[in-house]
């Protein structure tokens, strides 16, 4: 069985910089996987290649056996077809730090958008499927609300509703709680365990360890461009193998 | 014999409403033709590709770093001598348009440039096409961003087209001034005019509001 998620001797530069610098990675369905690592150590880069956000110089990312991205014909490697990038990027979802929620749009607009436009749904079929949506990270009575009249925890359960509800294979979530008040972490996080629960195949880049700790199958340290250490959270939290994983969790707060 | 203002009014009556009815005219056209070429400008400086960007980029300064009323007369006396022969309406009306296309063009470009980057990366991440990104998320974002500032370029469109009076387009200040050379009340019919002048203006900004309003997201 093909795994879901192969990454292979991934390399990206911007300019002259090289930011990864071989990260290889294979992911099976189901795996909720978090990315940990200090800032500037491309975990957030690695999960925006995925969905080519980012593009990358070297190696190979595959989501269900497909080659995301690019193909290389007869020796040369060349960009697909943008339509095809973007078909290919609706096997992920994402979300982001900054939510992005569409600011012109109801909670409900934001989630039927993809829907119609990419999946071709009726509008009615849309408005079902945002219903279920929003009311399962529990938004449904602002389901006409628009993202100014809503919390940065409320508009990020938006943007992860809107993000699910294409149906993707594998979820990319992009330190989703490192913009919030304190106090709203929670009610992001809890949608995300409860994801997890479902059986979602996840990676999440996270700064939040206990987080990390209860939520993962597996534990992926990023460090200067290469990961760095992985394995179970628990080994991973309370005996790390590595001189700098055990420096980096010295320095992150675990509450 | 003498008619007070009201009667020579009513006399010049068929002029001035001609007048009127030719200034809103060039104003519609300049500020319709404009509009359209203005948001291709403004679509080519924002993603047009290096050599296209710095062409459209040229022009748009260019015109911008003219006076509008050289650029009537450049329509007019300079385009015929390399063989485009244009009325006076027309030749007006085309440099009135390409004047509010550059500004226009700024102002897409301004809009389209405002919204955050995060807006397209979103639109992606759901499998959006570039097409369709622009359709859905940015052009709407763009439309509601550039509103107040192209009422105010329509406005100016309106007052500028008092310019092609100069070559002889019988708008509402050419035609009130052959008025006022036959009945030499010339403070009340050029404050007529200037009436009128601010009422289609008066009229323009109301519109505008009015669609800010029907647009405006709720926060």
């Amino acid at each position: 069985m093909t795994n879901l998620l192969e990454i292979r001797d991934l390399h990206k530069r911007y300019g002259t910089v090289e930011v990864l610098k071989g990260v290889d990675c294979s992911m099976r369905q189901g795996e909720v996987i978090s990315i940990i690592g200090s800032s500037g150590s491309g975990k957030t880069t690695m999960l925006r290649c995925i969905n080519m956000l980012e593009e990358f110089q070297g190696g190979t990312i595959s989501i269900d056996g497909q080659e995301i991205g690019y193909q290389t014909v007869g020796g040369v490697r060349r960009r697909k077809p943008e339509r095809e990038i973007a078909r290919q990027r609706a096997l992920t979802g994402m979300a982001f730090q900054q939510f992005n929620l569409f600011p012109h749009m109801s909670a409900a607009g934001n989630v039927m958008l993809g829907l119609v436009k990419v999946k071709k749904m009726s509008r009615e079929e849309a408005r079902a499927v945002a219903e279920k949506w929003l009311d399962r990270v529990g938004l449904l009575s602002r389901i006409d609300h628009y993202p100014g009249q809503l919390s940065g925890g409320q508009q990020q359960r938006v943007a992860i509703a809107r993000a699910i509800a294409m149906n993707p294979k594998l979820m990319l979530f992009d330190e989703v709680t490192s913009a919030l008040d304190p106090e709203l972490v929670n009610e992001v996080l809890q949608v995300i365990k409860a994801l997890a629960d479902d059986g979602m195949s996840m990676l999440i880049v996270t700064h939040e360890m206990r987080f990390a700790y209860e939520v993962s199958s597996r534990v992926i340290f990023m460090n200067q461009g290469r990961i760095g250490e992985e394995g179970n959270p628990r080994e991973m939290f309370l005996k790390p193998k590595t001189e700098r994983l055990a420096e980096f969790l010295k320095t992150s707060t675990f509450n | 014999m003498d008619f007070g203002f009201l009667d020579q009014l009513w006399v010049a009556r068929i002029p001035l409403l001609k007048g009127l009815g030719a200034s809103i005219s060039i104003s519609l056209l300049s500020i319709v033709v404009g509009t359209v070429l203005g948001v291709f400008v403004g679509l080519a400086l924002t993603y047009g590709y290096r050599p296209l960007k710095w062409l459209v980029r040229g022009y748009t300064d260019f015109i911008r770093g003219t006076p509008v009323l050289v650029l009537v007369l450049a329509s007019y006396y300079v385009l015929s001598t390399v063989g485009i022969d244009l009325g006076p309406f027309q030749a007006g009306v085309l440099a009135l348009a390409v004047f509010c296309s550059s500004h226009v063009g700024e102002l897409v470009r301004g809009a389209l440039q405002s919204i955050p980057k995060g807006q397209t990366e979103a639109a992606k991440a759901i499998g959006l096409t570039f097409p369709q990104t622009f359709a859905y998320v940015l052009g709407p974002q763009a439309l509601r961003q550039a509103l107040p500032a192209w009422v105010n370029t329509a406005a100016e469109m309106v007052k500028a087209s008092t310019l092609l009076s100069i070559i002889g387009v019988g708008e509402l200040l050419l035609r009130t001034q052959e008025v006022i050379s036959r009945t030499f009340m010339s403070l009340e019919f050029y404050f007529f005019a200037g009436f009128l002048y601010f009422v289609i203006n008066y009229g323009i900004g109301r519109f505008g509001r009015y669609v800010e309003r029907k647009t405006a997201v709720p926060s």
